[in-house]
């Protein structure tokens, strides 16, 4: 079963004359074990399409499924739920809570969620060891470089039991080396058997996934997947 | 890069013979640039006919080595201290075929983009998977080797992101193609004579 559907999901914000359409009829499925990435200019509806398979904004028309529910049919506390339990989201504005420690800001999810204190913390910690930052955990987001801190904020998104991972331009302006330990982390879990979608403008960070998906205009208009034969990649004069 | 210049370079750790300089060549580039025996053999004859090489005596086991030379030596230094002339490298095939798109009559050219971005990405893709199924520490020459196809290749989509960005700017009346242009006459004479 796929954990994300979108079906011919519509997106319109106003009306009439002035009416802009985000997203005009997009069909995406994402399965466990696939990082699907969005490219397109400025304005195609990437973030749009993230919000909604996210459940942080809704569809004029169409569906948004996660993992079976459709978020239309839910009610608010449901809705927030979902976005709790099941999605882990990673901005390029990072969202830490400048006053509460590396642990505490994973952990904060599945407090809201009601989790104890002492299972939030196993869980935190938890994530903070995928992401490598076990040893900063009770260290805050202002004693915590960059890198470091871009990786508490994924560690957020992954803690629990989340099998949809969402990425808007996760790597920021981190520096390349960084940027790619970033990718390299959303690609571990998805290959662990969640779904990610990551939105990007680089070429070099969509190419970690295993399809990217080309928006214009609100619409996918191509998609590309891996190459029938890698190995025509190694052919003398490559690179040269 | 030339053949020559990379047999030197792998001379310049010490003598070798042909199977030898043809598996370390392949090692140094990752074997993104397989070389057939014949070829290393051929490069090492003309290198020895201009003095850069040197036979040595064959080995117990009926192999030649070969040593490089004080003028090899040189010719190698010249190499890595000169820097590669841009107007060395092979014409940018995609460059000239994109502006002849945007003249010729008939042509979708954000049709050409879109199918070259397509490709390209999915090299892309596949010089990143590579690139991550490689060790860091063992494997650095090949992941940089990588790198520099990884950039090239984005450096490929970037400039295509700029032309589709041009054409939706400055948008140039479409050429219309002879065929259809023809068919346009047509229909139009058709339609004067039913008048």
């Amino acid at each position: 079963m796929s954990i994300l559907e979108l079906r011919d999901v519509h997106r319109t914000h106003g009306k009439g004359d002035t009416a802009v359409h985000a997203l005009r009829g997009v069909t995406l499925t994402v399965s466990p074990g696939e990082l699907v990435a969005v490219m397109g200019p400025s304005g195609s509806g990437k973030s749009t399409l993230l919000n909604l398979a996210g459940g942080l904004d809704a569809p004029s028309q169409g569906d948004v499924v996660v993992e079976g529910s459709v978020l239309g049919g839910l009610n608010r506390q449901q809705l927030a739920a979902v976005r709790r339990r099941r999605v882990g989201y990673v901005f390029q504005d990072l969202n830490l809570l400048p006053s509460l420690t590396a642990a505490e800001n994973v952990g904060l999810p599945l407090e809201l969620d009601g989790m104890s204190l002492r299972k939030t913390r196993q869980a935190a910690l938890v994530a903070l060891e995928e992401v490598g930052l076990a040893h900063l955990a009770q260290r805050f987001p202002d004693e915590m470089s960059g890198g470091q801190q871009q990786r508490v904020a994924i560690a957020r998104a992954l803690v629990g039991d989340r099998r949809l991972v969402l990425a808007d331009e996760p790597t920021g302006a981190l520096d390349s080396q960084t940027g790619e330990s970033v990718l390299k982390l959303l690609r571990a879990r998805v290959d662990a058997g969640a779904a990610g979608v990551l939105v990007t403008h680089e070429a070099r960070h969509a190419a970690w996934a295993d399809r990217v998906v080309f928006l214009r205009d609100g619409l996918i208009v191509d998609t590309s997947g891996p190459l029938d034969e890698p190995e025509q990649l190694l052919t003398p004069g490559v690179g040269a | 890069m030339s053949v020559k210049h990379g047999l030197l370079a792998l001379l310049e750790r010490g003598a070798r013979y042909g199977y030898q300089l043809r598996a370390e060549f392949e090692q140094a580039t990752g074997g993104t640039w397989p070389l057939n025996i014949g070829q290393v053999y051929t490069t090492l004859s003309r290198l020895e006919r201009d003095g850069l090489v040197r036979a040595l005596p064959e080995s117990d086991g009926g192999q030649r080595p070969f040593e490089i030379t004080p003028a090899g030596r040189t010719e190698l230094s010249t190499w890595f201290t000169t820097p590669i002339r841009q107007a060395d490298r092979p014409r940018d095939e995609l460059a000239i075929k994109l502006s002849l798109a945007l003249t010729t009559p008939g042509v979708d050219v954000h049709q050409v983009v879109q199918r070259q971005r397509s490709a390209t990405m999915r090299t892309l893709q596949e010089y990143t998977r590579l690139k991550a199924s490689a060790d860091t520490v063992t494997d650095l020459a090949w992941r940089l080797v990588l790198d520099a196809m990884v950039f090239q290749s984005e450096a490929e989509v970037r400039w295509l992101d700029h032309c589709e960005a041009s054409l939706a700017r400055f948008a140039p009346i479409p050429v219309p193609s002879p065929a259809s242009s023809a068919a346009d006459e047509e229909h139009a004479e058709q339609k004067e004579s039913t008048r």
